[in-house]
């Protein structure tokens, strides 16, 4: 290995340069404008420092501990059918006395949601599931299987299940993927031991597949959590960009970007933004110790 | 045997029903796409309509939804370019070089990977207002020049795949260093920027909220942008125009998945249980 070679500083300078201009300097920029109530015009020059009270007004802020349970509820719900949807598939898939064909293209056309954008997707679903004139409403009435038109998005319970439930449609693809691979990779010499000790399909379940899965069921979980604690593009444009109804999509970016962009409070926005780095670190940590002390037992 | 065989086509059966369900929404996309307004109040049918081209020109009336896609076509290979190139440069100065700070950087890189990208977006609103950048692309691309994924990413894959000995060889015959990063590191490296190159990609792709927060003119709008511009326009009236304008951001990158998926997918299953 060349020692200390001069080039190498030259090589990671425009890495260096960049990530502290662009990534480090905003970062710090963003804690200083949540001391102050900076209103987003002028520049840093005109924000004035407040001290903490941004961060008192946070835990006292009953919208955003509501914005903090819509967020942790969309994603709840998203994340156990999206599993176990995924969970299902892949252990259909990965079935030695099923070998079922076409893996390849079952994998293709469940995964193709992902790549879709977003907001596309929300505001396609945004005219779907319209009260009098979506094309959910009317099959279902055409079908014979609702007498009346359903107002999805006029109430709270609908319209959080249904970002949920387009979460889960379009990611389940990619859990589903990263499963069947986690799988794929567990040794076939435990399941046929299992088999020899007459072991059931629910006990090699149990005690060898989700055991051996671990590593992979955490990772798709910490990248669920971290995603999830970010949901902003469907609840934006699923209904009418301020988290209607009755807030109930009103998720902790939705209000950061709200309270910054809409409103002008930067002061606050940049708060509500530590505020969700904040969880984001604690659901990780929690997760890991979680996962890490059942392994130890 | 033959209760397996009878199991198996109910499996079937069922993960067919499944892959109708995930493309029912897209089917009524396309079909809404070509039926005039007042059809589609009237309900929903399984046959297309004949209205796809006035659909169409009450679109790119009010929206230019082709410059939405050139637009966002322009950020994301730029995104991707800058991404893999200096990457690489950097993923290959920490490999083969050692010096001051190399620990020091590395473990930033991968304190910065658990950091929410929202953490800094008020700041890089304010730094690119301060830089006089505030409604052009540079906030979004310049950015992608330090990925710390990408880094951590093709490092990885350097220390497995690439002989050192290629490297020394390469000294004595007098190349220099960068020339040999284009020469030697970069080809070794392929398979890696192809793999981050499409993550990459669709992720710029899909970025809804930095360029919402940067774009102020309507001409620069990405295409998500444009989608959510086009909810509160003249377009949103007509609900055939509407679909047309989902299905045009839809449809063109689903042509693109259907060549690159086993790909996509393969990168997928590898990355997952490797990390």
């Amino acid at each position: 290995m060349a020692k200390n070679n001069r080039r190498a500083y030259l090589f990671i300078a425009p890495f260096v340069i960049v990530f502290l201009i662009f990534n480090i300097y905003p970062i710090f920029l963003t804690f200083y404008y949540s001391l102050t109530n900076y209103s987003g015009m002028g520049g840093i020059a005109n924000a004035e420092f407040v001290g903490i009270s941004n961060y008192v007004r946070l835990v006292t802020d009953t919208y955003f501990y509501e914005a903090f349970l819509n967020t942790i509820q969309i994603w709840g719900f998203n994340f156990v059918v999206q599993m176990l949807i995924a969970l299902g598939l892949a252990l259909l898939f990965s079935d030695i006395r099923l070998k079922l064909r076409g893996v390849s293209i079952f994998r293709a056309l469940f995964y193709l949601p992902n790549i879709i954008t977003i907001a596309s997707v929300a505001l396609l679903f945004n005219i779907l599931l319209d009260w009098n004139h979506g094309a959910l409403n009317q099959m279902l009435l055409s079908l014979g299987l609702i007498d009346s038109p359903i107002n999805w998005l006029n109430s709270p319970a609908y319209a959080q299940s249904a970002v949920a439930l387009i979460g889960a449609w379009m990611w389940f693809g990619n859990s589903f993927i990263i499963l069947l691979a986690g799988i794929s990779g567990i040794s076939r010499d435990y399941y046929e031991a299992a088999l020899i000790d007459g072991a059931n399909w629910w006990k090699s379940f149990t005690n060898i597949t989700l055991p051996q899965l671990k590593p992979i069921l955490l990772y798709v979980l910490i990248t669920s959590i971290i995603g999830g604690l970010q949901l902003f593009d469907l609840p934006m444009l699923l209904t009418d960009t301020r988290g209607a109804p009755q807030g109930s999509l009103n998720t902790m970016v939705l209000y950061l970007y709200n309270q910054a962009f809409r409103y002008n409070n930067f002061g606050y926005g940049a708060t509500l933004a530590y505020g969700l780095f904040i969880i984001t670190v604690i659901f990780s940590a929690i997760t890991f110790r979680t996962m890490y002390r059942r392994e130890v037992r | 045997m033959k209760k397996i065989s009878v199991a198996k086509t109910f499996i079937y059966i069922a993960l067919v029903l499944l892959v109708v369900i995930c493309f029912i929404p897209f089917y009524m996309m396309i079909i809404n796409a070509t039926r005039t307004n007042s059809e589609i109040l009237q309900g929903f049918t399984v046959i297309p309509g004949a209205a796809i081209f006035e659909n169409y020109q009450t679109l790119i009336s009010y929206m230019d939804v082709w410059r939405g896609f050139t637009n966002s076509l322009i950020v994301a290979v730029s995104v991707t370019i800058l991404n893999a190139y200096f990457s690489a440069l950097t993923a290959f100065a920490l490999v083969v070089y050692d010096f001051k700070w190399k620990n020091v950087i590395f473990v930033t890189f991968l304190v910065m990977m658990m950091v929410p990208g929202q953490l800094g977006l008020i700041g890089l609103y304010d730094l690119s207002e301060a830089l006089g950048m505030l409604d052009t692309y540079w906030p979004l691309i310049i950015p992608a020049i330090a990925a710390p994924f990408t880094v951590f990413f093709f490092r990885q894959y350097l220390i497995t795949t690439m002989p050192m000995s290629l490297l020394e060889a390469g000294r004595i015959d007098g190349a220099s260093e960068i020339h040999m990063f284009h020469r030697i590191v970069l080809p070794i490296l392929m398979p890696a920027i192809a793999t981050m190159g499409i993550f990459t990609f669709i992720g710029s792709w899909n970025n809804y909220i930095t360029p919402l927060v940067i774009l102020r003119s309507p001409e620069l709008f990405t295409l998500p942008v444009m989608m959510g511009a086009l909810r509160g326009s003249p377009v949103a009236s007509n609900l055939g125009a509407m679909y047309l304008g989902i299905a045009i951001s839809v449809v063109p990158i689903m042509i693109a998945f259907l060549f690159l998926s086993r790909y996509i997918i393969n990168s997928i299953s590898s990355g997952a249980v490797k990390g």
